[in-house]
């Protein structure tokens, strides 16, 4: 383990490098919009409307949806850093240089994987910062807020890696964002408290996996979940080790990539 | 390089190599190839004969069907990352990405090879220097003539030292000039860095001044898989073309020889590899026609492909 580490970290850093000065260079299209966005959300949910809802869960609405919000921008960007860059890579060729290479294929995935992560992290410090415009920002505990940030970044890279591999044009990347990502993350408790469904709805919930993100980083702000902090992290994991096993399969395969 | 001191078999060798693509389309039969050391090589073939396709199983680009391939000695599949450290590769496509520098598209190619940034300067600068393109090094790679992209491929497939460089159709597209000056750079790391080197390419005289051996490939199998110099001793025959003083408005007829008339005034006549210009001159003045040159028809290289691969 340590010898593969040691023999191609070289390679790894190489790839990773390459995705953040992507993600950098072209900062107008990767960072700044979900600042945007996020201003629109605060004024418009957390000023404008929050003032008529008042308290969620105890805290005020303002508070309560930052996390939520937060943590959408991390995702998505952690999304459609891995599917857009790949699949360029697979549009313009570029991805040859890599097939060509002595690079185990957990090496490729780890690189576009720590890739999104990265800009997931950037976009949820940047996020993070217009939060603080307007309201306070806590920090309940470091270390849940830190690592389920780090472990959604991972699982949505995942997703993202394992959609350009499927993708055959451009439009192919942004179905699941469109049709799967943002309706999950609207039902995922980002704007309400799930107390608020009623029952068999709460059930039903219960099956999206952001609604975890979202409160197991909530309660890392906050100290308020709707869920239980284990299950959150047995979910996490769980899918992160499903997606990694189907992405190495598909690499293996030389799916979209290798004719 | 260690790995290879005391390995004496061939750079390439392929063995029942199959391919059906995803289609259903049977683009490689069977084929049987080695290549050996230090060798210039030459894959001929039509259009869609499967040149690509047999390089591109060779360079990890494409999953074969069947067959086993080696390089120095490794297995493609059991031994994938030493065998890919050996091999260097052209494609035909242009396979870079287009915002990128042309520096940093060398740099990063010898970062998955493990060499760190240091170093990767270091070569960068000998290869693009070598290959005309330094001035050109901060420049977008969309922002280069398709030559210099070429040679920009050519950069990069050498950044890690390969012992094997794969080139599909590298002076597709390069001028004259260029082509001459890339000639003399791949023959000088053939000879003095013994790089052995595969090339496939549409011009013939490219191949016959160039590559020690040939093989010619259509659909999907090897039709001929000699060296060119004995490929060349196999043409018994050569076309000349016969230009006349005058038009004839009645075209003369001989008996030992078949004229294929073009026009009034010129036509092609077949004649044994050998036969003494003298004689013809003889034939043609006993017949009272005057001739005013007579020249080879095309390359004699050519004439001999497409008779064998029109079978
Ligand atoms: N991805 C693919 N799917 C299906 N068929 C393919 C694919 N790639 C190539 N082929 C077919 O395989 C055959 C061989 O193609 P290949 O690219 O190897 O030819 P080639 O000898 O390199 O030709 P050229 O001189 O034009 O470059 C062609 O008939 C081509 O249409
Ligand atoms: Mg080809």
């Amino acid at each position: 383990m340590l010898a593969f580490i040691q023999m191609h970290h070289v390679a790894f850093n190489t790839i990773l490098m390459k995705e953040i000065r992507r993600f950098m260079r072209i900062w107008q299209q990767t960072l700044l919009p979900p600042a945007i966005t996020m201003t629109l959300y605060f004024i418009i949910f957390g000023s404008l409307i929050g003032s008529r809802i008042g308290e969620m869960s105890g805290i005020s609405y303002m508070s309560f949806i930052m996390p939520g919000l937060i943590m959408m921008s991390v995702i998505n960007n952690a999304y459609s850093n891995v599917s857009s860059s790949f699949f360029s890579n697979k549009f313009q060729r570029s991805v040859e240089e890599l097939l060509v290479a002595p690079l185990p294929n957990s090496v490729i995935l780890g690189g576009f994987v720590f890739g999104g992560v990265a800009r997931g992290l950037m976009t949820g410090i940047i996020v993070t910062g217009v939060a603080l415009f307007f309201t306070d920002v806590t920090v309940y505990n470091f270390w849940v807020l830190s690592s389920v940030v780090f472990l959604s970044s991972i699982l949505f890279s995942l997703a993202g890696f394992i959609n350009a591999l499927y993708a055959n044009k451009f439009d192919d990347i942004s179905i699941v964002p469109t049709f799967l990502l943002t309706p999950l993350s609207y039902l995922g408790g980002v704007f309400f408290s799930t107390d608020l469904l009623p029952g068999q709805w709460q059930l039903v919930s219960q099956l999206n996996p952001i609604l975890y993100m979202v409160n197991g980083f909530r309660y890392g702000m906050l100290g308020v979940s709707d869920v239980n902090l284990v299950t959150c992290y047995t979910i996490l994991i769980s899918i992160i080790f499903i997606l990694f096993y189907i992405a190495m399969r598909l690499l293996n395969r030389g799916k979209g990539i290798r004719p | 390089m260690s790995l290879l001191e005391n390995y004496s078999g061939p750079a390439l060798s392929i063995s029942g190599l199959g391919k059906v693509y995803d289609n259903g389309f049977v683009a490689l039969k069977d084929i049987n190839l080695q290549v050996d050391q230090g060798d210039f090589f030459a894959l001929l073939g039509p259009n869609g004969a499967g040149k690509s396709t047999t390089l591109g199983i060779v360079s990890g680009l494409v999953n074969k069907t069947q067959g086993n391939v080696s390089l120095f000695g490794l297995d493609i599949d059991g031994d994938v990352y030493a065998a890919k450290r050996l091999l260097g590769v052209v494609p035909q496509e242009f396979n870079f990405n287009q915002f990128e520098k042309v520096q940093d598209i060398v740099i990063t190619q010898a970062g998955y090879y493990g060499i760190k940034v240091k170093e990767a300067r270091v070569r960068s600068e000998k290869y693009l220097k070598a290959l005309g393109l330094w001035d050109k090094r901060d420049v977008p790679s969309r922002m280069l003539s398709g030559g210099m992209k070429r040679r920009l491929m050519i950069a990069r497939a050498l950044v890690h030292g390969p012992q094997i460089l794969i080139l599909d159709e590298p002076t597709a597209g390069v001028d004259i000039e260029l082509r001459q000056s890339m000639w003399r750079y791949l023959k000088q790391l053939n000879e003095e860095e013994g790089v052995t080197i595969i090339l496939t390419t549409h011009y013939l005289e490219e191949a016959e001044s160039l590559c020690k051996n040939i093989a010619i490939i259509n659909h999907g199998v090897i039709v001929k898989n000699t060296s060119t110099r004995e490929l060349l001793q196999e043409l018994h025959k050569q076309t000349l073309v016969v230009d006349l003083i005058q038009p004839y408005a009645k075209r003369p007829k001989l008996e030992s020889l078949q004229l294929n008339w073009l026009d009034d005034s010129c036509f092609e006549v077949d004649v044994n590899k050998g036969t003494a210009i003298n004689e013809l001159f003889n034939v043609f003045n006993q017949a009272n026609i005057s001739v005013n040159s007579i020249r080879p028809k095309a390359n004699r290289l050519e004439t001999l492909f497409v008779d064998l691969v029109r079978k």
